[in-house]
C-alpha cells in the first residue's frame, strides 16, 4: 500500500554536532542501505516485525511523552511520530534512505527520546518503543553518526572502562583522599580497598570521583555509621555507568558489564550496591547482563534506595533530627518504572523527612527528567531542545512547590543534571537532593 | 611453581593470638596469611596519618604514612603499597624499593614470587615497574597490564598518540598500542584491552578494536587476517606457542586459533579458556542456551548446567580434573568433570586441585563462617576467617589456614581427616 | 446474479477462511519460530501471571491509566470491538448460515440489538476517521492504508445493515456484504489488523518484562 514519503520538519536550530556532521558527511546511500539491512535482518526479529506490524497508528502513546506534551502537542515529537519518521522509513525504503534522513533520524533517537518507557504504559499493545528507537541508535551507531559528546563518553568507556576518563591511578588515589578527609569527622572510617569476601562492592558513576568526589564522602560515612562490610576495588569494574547502551555500542557495553559483575565476582562480595543512579541501573539490573547471556544479573544489584531502605527499616542509621524542609519526590524511570522501587523510595522519604508533598503524576507513571537515556549526554547543544522539551517537567515542579516543597529528591544523577537545567530555566528556586546528601545531613555523627 | 616440600607439614597445630593486636593499634585492617601458613599480618592504625603492618604481632621497622593492597607474594615475602611524603612505592616485608612513584598499584606477582610488578605513575606519565625497576619509556595513559608467565616481562596497554577530549575522530584513528618492557608497537589501535605474553617472553597478544566495529587479535602487533563482531582475552597455548581467543560471529561466540575457527560448536558465550599443561585440554567457561552456564572442555559442553553463574574454572595440571564454581540463585556449588557437589554455600572460593591432580578443595562460607570443603566433605570447623587449603607434595596432607576466637591457627590435617 | 451470490458465498467463503485461518497460524507460528531462533531470550522472561496481568487490565475499560485518561475513546475503542466481534457471531443470519452448512448452531442475538450494535460499529468507524482526520498526533502517523483498514472493517457492517433493512439492491448488496466479510477475514492475517493476532502476545511479552524484571505496571 502506497504510504506517503516523510518530510522532515524544520528544525529550530541548526545544530552543529562534529559527531553527526562528520559522519553525515561520509554516507553514501549504499553505505546507509548496506549498514540498515545488516543491522534488521542480522541484529534484529520478530520483535521489530511484530510491533511494526501490530502498531494500528492510535496515537495513544502521545501523551506519555514529556517532549510531546511540552512541544505543544506538535505531532512530531510523539512516539510514534518519532518511529515515523526513523525506523518506518528505513524498514519502507529496505534501508535506501538518504544521508540527510540518517541526520534528522540520529537527532531523534539520541535527543529527542529519554528512552524512558513511559509510552510503553500507554501503548494498548505494549510495542517496546524505546526498543525501536534503541535500534535506530544502533543503526547510527553502526553508520559512525552519533552526537559528538556521547561519543566521546562511549570511548572513554571504551578505554578505561569508565565513563569520564578517569585514570588507573586516580581512582584509588581519589578514594584514599576521600578516606582521609572523611577521617576528620570519623577517626576510624575507612573506605576498604579490595576487601576480598566483603559483603557488598559499592560501584558508582565516574563524575563522582571526578566531579562530586562528596558523595563517595557521603556514602562512606553512611557505611561507616551503619556499620556495613564494604569494599571498593582498586582497579577497572568500579564504574557502573554505561552510556554505550545508549549509543547502541552493545560490544562495549557488554564489557564493560563483564569488568563489573567480574570484579565483584573476583571480590567475593554478595551483592553489590550502587549509589543514586538510574540509567546505570537499567544496565546492570536488566540491559548489559543480557547481551552478555546472564538473565538476570549473577550478582544482585541493590540500588542505593532499596540499600537505605534496608539500613533504615532495620535501625542502622541513627537520625539526629528529621530533615525539616517539606521535600518532592521525583521518581526516576529506570530505578521506579524499570525496578519497581517507588514505594521503598516513599518510605525512605517519610523516614528522613518531616514533610513529603507528593508530585503528579508520581510513582510509575511521572514523567522523565528529560536528561536520561543519554540525551544530556549529548551535550551541551542540545541543552535549549532539553529544557524546552519538558516544560511540563516544570508545571508539575512548580505545582508541588505551590503546595509547599521547597527540596526535590531526585535519587538519580541524570535526573538531579537534567532537573536542575530545568529549574534554572525555569526559574523555579527548589533545592535538589541526593537521599546520601540527606541522610548524611541528618543522622548521628560522633562528636 | 613452589617448592613446598621444605614447609613444616609435622606440626600439628601453631596459633598467633590476633585479638591483642587491637589493644596496641588504633585499628587493625582484615588479616592476611602467609602462603606457607606461618605467618599472619595486617595494615594497623598507629595514629593519625601513621600505618604500619603488624606481622605475628611485630610491626616492621618503619611506619609509613598510608599502606593499602597488602599481599603475600607466593614465595612468602609481604608486600604492599606505601606512602610517604606523598610519594609512592612498594614495601617488600617492609623495606620500600628505592625508587619512588606519584602512585603505584596494581601489584602482580609471577607464580613462583620472585618478580613483583606494580603500575606506576609519576609526573603524570605511566610505566610498569618490575622488582622496582621502572620501565625506561614512560607513556601518557596506560590501561590494562600482564605480567609473562615467569614474570621476567611486563606488558601494558599505552596511550601513544595525543587527543583532546571530545576528539572523537583523531581516537579513531588510533592512539593507543600496547608495549612489551617499555617497547611500544608501531601499530596503533582503537583499543585494547587484556593481553596475554607467551612462556618463553617473545610473544605479546591483545585484544584490540580496529575501528569502532572490528574486533579482532594482534600478536606483536600484527591482527590477525580475520576480524570478528566481538572478541575476549586471548591466551597462549603453552606448547606451541598459538593464539587462541573467544571469537563472536553471527552473534554466537566459540574459540578462534591464530585467526581459524577452532572449535566447530557455537555458544552464547565463551571465556574464560584455559590450558593444562601439555595444552591437550581446553576448557573454558560456556553458555550453551541463553541464561544457562557450564564449562565446555575441548568443545564439549558438560551437561549439567547453572542458571546465575559459572566461575574461576580451574584445569589440572595433566587435564583430567577440571572444577569450577556455579551459582544457583544466590547459592553456589563446586563442581568437579561436570558432577556438582551436594552441598550449596553462600560463597565459595577458587578451587584447589592436589598434586596428585585429583583432590579437590576450596574454601567456603555458609551463613556468616567460614570452613574448607575437599572432596565434597566439609571440614566440620566454623571459623571467622579462612584462606584457602594448601595440599602437601605429597597430598596426604592439607595446610589449613583460619581465624577462631581471635586467634590465627595454622593447622595440618591428613586430608583423611576431612575427607573420612 | 444467483451465480455471483452462489461463487462469492461458496468458494471463495472457503478460500476467504481458508486464508483467514491459514494465515493467522502462519503468521503467529512463524513469529514464534523467529523468536526461538533469533531472539530465544524472550521465552526466559515470559510469566503467564504477568501475562495474564496484562491482557486482562487492558481488555477491561478503565483498568489502565491510559483507558482512564481518554473516557470517550475508551468507551467508543470497548464498544466498538465488543460489538465488532459479537454481531457477526451472533447475528441469526450468520448462524442460520452455520446451521444449514455444517449443522451447528448457537445463541443468537435479538434482531434489534444486532442491529443497534452494528449502528455501533459503524459510528465508531466515523469516530476513528474522525479521529484520524483532526486529531493531528494520529493524522501524522495516518497512512493511505489506515484509511483502506478502515474502509475494510467498517464495508461487511455498513453492506450487511443496507441489506438487513433492504432499502435499496438487495441482491448486490448481499453480494457486497459477502465480499466485505472476506475481504476482512483476509486482510486480518495480512494487514496491521493482525493486531488482532498479535497483541496477546506482545502484551504478554511486556506484561512479563515489567512483571518479572521491572518489578512494576505496565497498564
Amino acid at each position: 500500500m502506497a504510504e506517503p514519503a516523510t518530510k522532515n520538519p524544520v528544525e529550530e536550530q541548526k545544530v552543529v554536532d562534529e559527531g553527526i556532521d562528520v559522519g553525515i558527511s561520509r554516507l553514501t546511500e549504499d553505505k546507509i542501505e548496506k549498514v540498515i539491512n545488516q543491522v534488521l535482518k542480522g541484529e534484529t526479529g520478530a520483535r521489530l516485525k511484530t510491533y511494526v506490524s501490530t502498531c494500528i497508528h492510535c496515537g495513544l502513546c502521545s501523551e506519555a511523552c514529556h517532549y510531546y506534551m511540552s512541544n505543544d502537542k506538535d505531532p512530531k515529537w510523539s512516539p510514534v511520530g518519532k518511529i515515523k519518521q526513523t525506523i518506518w522509513e528505513m524498514i519502507r525504503k529496505k534501508g535506501r534512505v538518504s544521508p540527510e534522513f540518517i541526520r534528522r533520524a540520529v537527532e531523534i533517537a539520541h535527543t529527542e527520546c529519554n528512552q524512558c518507557r513511559r509510552c510503553m504504559q500507554f501503548c494498548p499493545f505494549g510495542i517496546d518503543i524505546a526498543y525501536l528507537i534503541g535500534m535506530v541508535r544502533r543503526i547510527c551507531h553502526k553508520l559512525g553518526v552519533t552526537p559528538r559528546y556521547i561519543q566521546d563518553t562511549v570511548h572513554s568507556h571504551s578505554v578505561t572502562m569508565n565513563q569520564m576518563w578517569v585514570k588507573g591511578d586516580e581512582w584509588p588515589d581519589t578514594l584514599q583522599w576521600q578516606e582521609e578527609e572523611a577521617r576528620g569527622e570519623f577517626p576510624k572510617l575507612r573506605i576498604p580497598l579490595e576487601k576480598e569476601g566483603a559483603d557488598i562492592m559499592y560501584s558508582v558513576i565516574a563524575p563522582e570521583p571526578k566531579f562530586q568526589a562528596q558523595l563517595i564522602y557521603q556514602a562512606a560515612a553512611i557505611m561507616e555509621v551503619a556499620g556495613v562490610n564494604w569494599t571498593m576495588p582498586a582497579d577497572k569494574g568500579w564504574d557502573n555507568s554505561d552510556m554505550a547502551m545508549f549509543t547502541g555500542d552493545n560490544e562495549i557495553m557488554g564489557r564493560i558489564k563483564r569488568t563489573h559483575f567480574e570484579t565483584a565476582s573476583r571480590l567475593r562480595v554478595k551483592r553489590i550496591v550502587m549509589g543514586e543512579c538510574g540509567h546505570a541501573f537499567r544496565s546492570v539490573y536488566d540491559t548489559g547482563n543480557r547481551w552478555l547471556g546472564w538473565s538476570q544479573p549473577p550478582i544482585p544489584i541493590v540500588h542505593a534506595i532499596d540499600f537505605y531502605y534496608e539500613l533504615l527499616k532495620g535501625n542502622r542509621i541513627p537520625i539526629k533530627e528529621k530533615f525539616k524542609e517539606p521535600v518532592t519526590l521525583h521518581d526516576p524511570c529506570n530505578v521506579v518504572r524499570g525496578g519497581g522501587l517507588g514505594e521503598k523510595l516513599r518510605y525512605v522519604a517519610h523516614a528522613l523527612c518531616e514533610t513529603v508533598i507528593e508530585m503528579y503524576p508520581n510513582r510509575e507513571y511521572n514523567y522523565c527528567c528529560c536528561a536520561g537515556g543519554g540525551v544530556i549526554n549529548c551535550g551541551p547543544p542540545y541543552k535549549l531542545k532539553r529544557v524546552k522539551g519538558n516544560r511540563v517537567k516544570a508545571e508539575q515542579l512548580m505545582d508541588a512547590r505551590t503546595r509547599g516543597a521547597k527540596v526535590i529528591i531526585a535519587p538519580c544523577h541524570n535526573c538531579h543534571s537534567g532537573l536542575k537545567d530545568i529549574k534554572d530555566y525555569y526559574d523555579l528556586h527548589m533545592d535538589i537532593k541526593f537521599f546520601g546528601d540527606i541522610i548524611y545531613k541528618i543522622m548521628e555523627k560522633p562528636e | 611453581m613452589i617448592d613446598r616440600s621444605n614447609w613444616d607439614w609435622e606440626t600439628k597445630e601453631k596459633a598467633v593470638p590476633i585479638d591483642p593486636w587491637k589493644e596496641n593499634f588504633s585499628w587493625v585492617e582484615e588479616p592476611y596469611a602467609s602462603p606457607d601458613g606461618e605467618q599472619v599480618a595486617a595494615i594497623v592504625n598507629i595514629d593519625e596519618g601513621e600505618f604500619n603492618v603488624c606481622v605475628n604481632g611485630e610491626t616492621w621497622e618503619n611506619p609509613f604514612e598510608k599502606i593499602w593492597y597488602l599481599r603475600y607474594a607466593p614465595d612468602g615475602r609481604l608486600t604492599a603499597l606505601v606512602s610517604d611524603t606523598a610519594e609512592w612505592t612498594v614495601a617488600v616485608n617492609g623495606v620500600p624499593w628505592e625508587k619512588k612513584f606519584g602512585y603505584v598499584w596494581n601489584t602482580l606477582f609471577s607464580p613462583d614470587g620472585k618478580n613483583i610488578a606494580v603500575a606506576a605513575q609519576a609526573d603524570g606519565e605511566y610505566c610498569m615497574a618490575l622488582n622496582g625497576n621502572p620501565w625506561e619509556t614512560t607513556f601518557q595513559n596506560m590501561t590494562y597490564f600482564a605480567m609473562s608467565p615467569d614474570g621476567s616481562k611486563t606488558a601494558a596497554v599505552v596511550q601513544v598518540e595525543d587527543f583532546g577530549e571530545g576528539e572523537i575522530h583523531k581516537f579513531q584513528k588510533g592512539c593507543f598500542t600496547a608495549a612489551l618492557d617499555g617497547q611500544a608497537w608501531d601499530t596503533r589501535f582503537v583499543n585494547l584491552w587484556n593481553m596475554a605474553i607467551s612462556p618463553d617472553g617473545t610473544k605479546l597478544a591483545a585484544e584490540v578494536r580496529t575501528s569502532l566495529y572490528d574486533y579482532s587479535i594482534a600478536v606483536n602487533g600484527q591482527v590477525w587476517d580475520k576480524t570478528f563482531q566481538c572478541v575476549w582475552q586471548p591466551v597462549i597455548h603453552p606448547v606451541t606457542g598459538s593464539v587462541i581467543a573467544p571469537v563472536r560471529t553471527g552473534g554466537k561466540w566459540t574459540l578462534s586459533q591464530d585467526g581459524e575457527f577452532l572449535w566447530d560448536q557455537r555458544f552464547l558465550q565463551v571465556w574464560h579458556q584455559t590450558f593444562n599443561a601439555d595444552g591437550k585440554t581446553l576448557a573454558a567457561i560456556v553458555s550453551p542456551k541463553y541464561g544457562r552456564w557450564t564449562v565446555a572442555v575441548n568443545g564439549q559442553p558438560w551437561v549439567v548446567t547453572f542458571g546465575t553463574m559459572v566461575s574461576d574454572l580451574v584445569v589440572s595440571s595433566d587435564g583430567s580434573t577440571i572444577a569450577a564454581l556455579a551459582k544457583e540463585g544466590d547459592q553456589w556449588k563446586i563442581v568437579v568433570n561436570g558432577s556438582p557437589w551436594k552441598d550449596t554455600f553462600d560463597m565459595a572460593w577458587k578451587p584447589v586441585i592436589g598434586p596428585d591432580n585429583k583432590q579437590v578443595g576450596a574454601k567456603v562460607e555458609k551463613r556468616g563462617k567460614y570452613t574448607v570443603v575437599v572432596n565434597d566433605r566439609i571440614w566440620p570447623k566454623e571459623c571467622d576467617a579462612a584462606w584457602d587449603p594448601v595440599f602437601s607434595p605429597d597430598g596426604e596432607k592439607i595446610l589449613l589456614r583460619t581465624v577462631e576466637n581471635g586467634r590465627y591457627l595454622r593447622r595440618i590435617l591428613p586430608v583423611t581427616e576431612i575427607t573420612g | 446474479m444467483n451465480d455471483i451470490y452462489q461463487f462469492v458465498s461458496g468458494p471463495l467463503a472457503w478460500v476467504a477462511f481458508i486464508l483467514f485461518i491459514g494465515g493467522s497460524l502462519y503468521r503467529v507460528i512463524a513469529m514464534i519460530a523467529e523468536v526461538k531462533k533469533k531472539e530465544p531470550f524472550i521465552f526466559t522472561y515470559m510469566s503467564l501471571k504477568y501475562s495474564l496481568r496484562s491482557i486482562l487490565h487492558w481488555i477491561t475499560p478503565f483498568a489502565t491509566y491510559n483507558w482512564r485518561r481518554k473516557p470517550v475513546l475508551t468507551v467508543v475503542t470497548f464498544a466498538f470491538h465488543i460489538c465488532l466481534f459479537v454481531s457477526p457471531i451472533f447475528l441469526l443470519a450468520h448462524v442460520t448460515l452455520w446451521d444449514e452448512s455444517w449443522n451447528i448452531r448457537w445463541w443468537t442475538l435479538p434482531d434489534g440489538s444486532a442491529d443497534i450494535m452494528t449502528l455501533i460499529v459503524m459510528a465508531s468507524c466515523v469516530f476513528f476517521l474522525v479521529r484520524r482526520l483532526t486529531q493531528r498526533e494520529v493524522q501524522f502517523v495516518t497512512f493511505v492504508s489506515d484509511y483502506i483498514i478502515l474502509g475494510i472493517v467498517a464495508a461487511p457492517f455498513i453492506t450487511g445493515f443496507l441489506a438487513y433493512h433492504q432499502w435499496f439492491g438487495y441482491p448486490i448488496l448481499m453480494i457486497l456484504h459477502v465480499l466485505a466479510g472476506e475481504v476482512m477475514l483476509v486482510a486480518i492475517p495480512f494487514t496491521r489488523l493482525s493486531h488482532m493476532l498479535f497483541s496477546p502476545f506482545t502484551r504478554a511479552y511486556m506484561g512479563s518484562e515489567f512483571g518479572v524484571i521491572r518489578k512494576s505496571k505496565d497498564y
